[in-house]
Formats: structure tokens, sequence, C-alpha cells
């Protein structure tokens, strides 16, 4: 790996506006003193039990083990406080504002999870909030626009370029820019200038530590396949990390219409970092169109970019008949609704031939409630 | 074509500030650009900022957004900045402006070569800071176009040598804490800002970011060797048209010192 700074190989570093710069240098400094702090460390471990609800289970899905004729086991994240994973990490930057002495936190959200997420993580440690939304996607998940503002959050609809993801996130970072001093920008994915790539990671490798203890309790062996799916990839980099020196093989779900690192993605930089970004021939980003807003973002982390050009992630992408079919498979069979999000990780596993002795890990990032209006509106369903 | 550094060497000499209007390439369409660069020397652009339009411009204001989004969805390309600037017989001193993007997908040295064909005496890259710009600085300096340099209102004082070190052209000050075309508020700060980067480099200090009338402008010529307008022209240019934003330029020309 290369010794630059804020680099997985290639990829990552902090392409950012100057004024960004030396915010970042304090940041990182800040990051590195609570990583190895037992206080800081200990209080965010209390909170994840007592508010979040971990350890989240681990389940053997004995049906969907069946259909797909290898041993399944599906990490529950959809069970945590607030109906997914984004918490692990809101729960941790905002610890980490207080430290820093910024009393004010913004946040981007595509779907609304990591904008409930942050807006929650504020209200418990009392930071003012402000989220930033695509305007269509403030229509599209009006339930959690009420969510955020009951939580005592201000969301701001984003009306710039293509109103999704990529603008909220373009509009947090000029928001940022301006406001550096009192402010922290809570980044929902392991994307972003360095060191949040790392931070994000870190604060969600809890997935797979969790994970990796309950499944050698009950199988007695390490999983051979680890599966979730990748928008900016902070789920399946959570689940991952733990298993990185292990030999176990990583499989990244894509969705199509953002299919990054398993479609057409190119070597670029956006919003701080150089990764792989859907764009055209003159480098301007491309619009995406994937199925779950969770999904639909132009690029990847930079980690993943590394795995990918390192091979030690296989990275494919699914329709969004097979991420429909796979939501159904789920409800039916187990009695768990997930996220649109997570159904892409379930169908890349109904996708591939497995073996009987193979025992799969899977990642269910979170849980189905939030996009049931959309499917109904959608009439993917029929 | 003179670099960029001794342009400004020079009007420092002859005791003036550089007007330097920034114009978005292609907004509303290359043959307003292509006017522009012509009429903007004439009303007193002493050097003119040509913005290569982005998709995700994340350090700039409302307006700028607009005028990229516009311009690129009428088909600008770096192609045809390129091409369209070599075809002029006549043109002021430019500089670009171009996030890294773009410039990474076309290629950095067959941009940097390209672009010094087609005259442009200075890049800058506003999301790449020089512990970022090895090979950009690398290909610019092989090929003698000037590098240019933001200082921000956060950047730290030891920091400041670190991006003078990078920079061959001019700093670029960044007025404000904040995206293009922000309200810049006092500008005794910057002031003071410009007369500490003098205190510590050689190098020209254009001040830019904010700054949107000719009583501001007179103001900060005073300490700076260059003052940068961008989001005010392409308002005047909105809203008024080419005359417009020429008469604007004008009155700032008028306005320094």
């Amino acid at each position: 790996m290369s010794c630059k700074i804020g680099y997985f190989g290639e990829f990552g570093g902090r392409f950012v506006p100057e004024t960004l710069f030396a915010p970042l240098l304090e940041l990182e400094e800040a990051y590195r003193e609570v990583a190895s702090d037992e206080g800081f460390q200990k209080e965010l471990k209390e909170l994840l039990k007592s508010f979040v609800g971990r350890p989240t289970p681990l389940f053997y899905a004995e049906s969907l083990s069946q259909m797909a004729g290898c041993r399944v086991y599906l990490k529950r994240e959809d069970l945590c406080h607030t109906g997914s994973h984004k918490i692990n990490n809101t729960l941790g930057q905002v610890l980490l504002t207080k430290r820093l002495d910024k009393r004010r936190v913004i946040a981007e959200t595509g779907a609304g999870q990591h904008g409930v997420a942050t807006a929650t993580a504020a209200a418990l440690l009392g930071l003012e909030c402000e989220v930033y939304m695509g305007e269509e996607d403030m229509r599209r998940q009006a339930i959690n626009v009420v969510r955020m503002e009951l939580l005592g959050a201000r969301v701001i609809p984003v009306i710039s370029g293509s109103r999704t993801l990529k603008d909220a996130i373009n509009e947090a970072l000029r928001d940022w820019v301006a406001n550096v001093d009192t402010t922290h920008y809570v980044i929902g994915s392991v994307v972003g200038p360095h060191p949040f790539p790392t931070m994000v990671r870190d604060f969600q490798r809890v997935i797979g530590d969790e994970a990796k203890e309950q499944l050698l309790k009950v199988e007695g062996r390490l999983p051979t396949h680890c599966i979730a799916c990748v928008g900016g990839g902070s789920n399946a980099m959570g689940l991952f990390t733990a298993f990185r020196d292990d030999p176990c093989r990583f499989i990244g779900v894509e969705a199509k219409g953002a299919e990054t690192l398993s479609g057409n993605g190119e070597i670029g930089v956006l919003h701080g970092f150089k990764s792989y970004f859907l764009q055209d021939e003159w480098g301007q980003i491309t619009p995406t169109d994937a199925i779950a807003a969770g999904l639909d973002y132009p690029g990847v982390g930079p980690e993943h970019a590394f795995f990918k050009e390192t091979l030690r992630c296989t990275y494919r992408h699914v329709s969004p008949k097979e991420a429909v079919e796979a939501f159904r498979t789920l409800a039916k069979a187990e009695g768990i609704i997930p996220a649109l999000e997570s159904a892409h990780a379930v169908a890349g596993l109904l996708a591939e031939r497995w073996n009987e002795q193979d025992l799969v890990l899977v990642c269910l990032s979170g849980r189905g409630d939030k996009d049931l209006s959309e499917i109904i509106e959608k009439g993917v369903l029929q | 074509m003179k670099g960029i550094t001794e342009r400004l060497r020079e009007l420092t000499q002859r005791g003036r500030c550089a007007v330097i209007p920034y114009i978005t390439a292609g907004y509303p369409d290359w043959d307003t650009t292509k006017a522009l660069l012509q009429r903007l020397p004439e009303a007193g652009a002493d050097i003119v900022e040509l913005g290569i339009p982005f998709s995700d411009p994340m350090a700039d204001g409302p307006v700028i957004q607009r005028a990229s989004e516009e311009a690129l969805k009428k088909g600008i390309n770096l192609e045809i900045i390129l091409k369209g600037l070599q075809e002029l017989t006549t043109k002021p001193s430019l500089v670009a402006m171009g996030y890294y993007n773009p410039i990474l997908r076309y290629g950095i040295e067959r941009f940097v070569e390209r672009a010094v064909s087609a005259g442009i005496g200075g890049l800058i890259v506003p999301d790449l800071p020089p512990e970022e710009g090895e090979e950009l600085i690398e290909a610019a300096n092989r090929h003698g176009v000037a590098t240019i340099f933001l200082i921000a209102p956060t950047t730290p004082r030891e920091r400041i040598p670190v991006i003078a070190e990078a920079t061959t052209g001019f700093i670029y000050l960044v007025s404000l804490k904040g995206v293009t075309g922000s309200d810049v508020g006092s500008l005794k700060p910057i002031l003071e800002r410009v007369d500490e980067i003098r205190s510590l480099t050689s190098l020209p200090v254009c001040v830019g970011f904010g700054i949107s009338t000719p009583e501001q402008a007179k103001i900060i010529s005073r300490h700076a060797q260059g003052v940068i307008i961008g989001s005010a022209v392409i308002k005047r240019l909105e809203e008024k048209g080419i005359e417009g934003a020429v008469r604007f330029i004008e009155e700032i020309s008028e306005a320094v010192v």
C-alpha cells in the first residue's frame, strides 16, 4: 500500500478547497486521539449497547439457506435503533463533534436513513442539526422528513444539480466551507476526504467484529463468504473489515443504474476523494438511477476501489427486478422486510451458485418500512 | 506571450492593481464568451479568469453553479474551449479555473500542453491542494504555465510558505469562509491577511470570492496586486448581457488604484 496519507493504494486523498484543508488535519488529529481514548470508546460502546441495542442478532436464515443451497446467516443491522446501521457511525461522529467543541452538525441524506440517524444522535447529545436532502427525495421519503423534524433537525431542500444525494453532498460541503469553525460535517458513508473513509469504516466495523464472534460461537468456523450491498459502501466495509485478513471471500452488490465498480465507473475525483465514478468522456458526473435511494450514488468509497484493484472483493450488480424479488422472498420466507438497499445483498446471494459447505454471512443493513410508500407508488410488487 | 507573474509585476510597477474578471466558458454560449474575451480587456480587465464548467462545482455559490449548469446543458466541453481559444487571434492574458476531475479525465499532460498552446498562462484548480497536486505542478512547470494556489481564511500562517512554494503565478487569497459570491463582510481582516502573505512571499497576491462592488475593489487594490470578480460579473451578464458586464468592469477598472 502507498505510504501517502489517507490513501488506499492510489485511492482516497484530500481533494478539497483550501478552506477545508486545515480543519481536516484537525479532524484527523482529533480522531486519532479518540480512537485510542478509553473514555471515548467506553462512552460510545455504552451508547451502542443501551441506546442502539447492540449487539444486533446474528440470524440463521433456514428457508433462505435452502433456496441458496448453503448455510446463510443474516447480520441484523435492521434491528438497530432508527432502523439501519447508519446510527453506528453517527453516534461516533457526533460524540467526536463534542470533543471538537463544535455545537452544530450537518449531514446529507438520500433516502433519509443517515439523516434520521444523525438527527437522532444530535438530539441525544444536544447538538444543533441540519440535514441536506434532494427536493425529490424529500417528496418520496416524506415520513423520514417528519422523523428528522420531530428529532429537532432542520431539513434543507436541495434544488441544485440533479437534486439527489450527490447534490446534497455538494450542498453540505458548501455549508461546511462556510461554517467550519462551529460545524462538523457527519458524512454518512466511507466516502469524502481523509479521514472520513477510515473513520466511518472504523465506526462501522462493529458489524463485522460482532458477527465474527457470534458466528464462531454457533458454527465454530469463519464464513467462507461475506455479502453486502454497496452504494458508498459503509455497511459493506463495516462487515468486511473484521475478516479482511481471513481466507474469506467478499462480494459487494451494487444496484443496476449505479454500478460504479461492476459497470462503467472510471477513475476520477469527486467530493474530496479519488475513486471510481460514473462520468462521461469529459469528466462530468452522470446521473444515477438505482431503485434504492441509499445506493443511488455515482461513486464508491476509496477502500472499495482498492479492494477491486487488488481483487480482494468481487463487485457485481443486480437489477431492480432481482432486488424486489429478494425483498418479497425475505419477507415471505423469513418474516423480515428488508430495506431495498439490503434486498440487493440478498439478491446477490440468490444470484450466486453455492456449495453445500459454504457458510455465507449477509449484512442486512436496514429495515424496509421506509420503502413501502415508494414501492406502492412504483407498483413494483405487481 | 508573457507569463502571468511578469504581467502582474509590470502592473504593480506602474502602480496598478490588476482587474481580473471571471467568466464561465460557454455561458450563456460560446459566442458570448468569445465576445467577452475581446471586450473585457478594452474595458480594463488586465487578466481574464476563464471557468471550465463542471457538474459538481463544490466551491461555487448559486450564481456560478447556474452558469456552469447552463453552459454544460448547451454542450460545452474542454475540447470546444481549448480549440475555441486557439482560434482566437487576439486574446487577453488568461488563467483557467477548473475542477480537477475534467482535467484528470482529459489527461493532465495533454491538458497542460493544450492549455499552453491555447494561450492559457495560469491554472487554478480549486479542489486540488498542493499536497495532491504533484503531477499537475510538475507538468505545469515543465510546460511553462503558472500554477495558482489558494489561501483561505482558515489557512494557518505556517502553511502559507507551503502553498507559496507550489505556486508560480500568484497567490489567490480567498476573502471569506464560504463559496463564491457570498457576502464578504468587513474588508479589514482581508487587507491584514494580504499584508501578512506579502511579508512571507514575494509572489503577487490577488483577492477573490465575494468582491462585488467598485468600492470594495478600490479598498482591496490598495493592498493587493489583483482583484478577482466572479459572481458579480456573471450576475451582470445574466441581467444585462455583454454590455452590462463590460460596463461593470469599466466601473471596477476606474475604481482601482
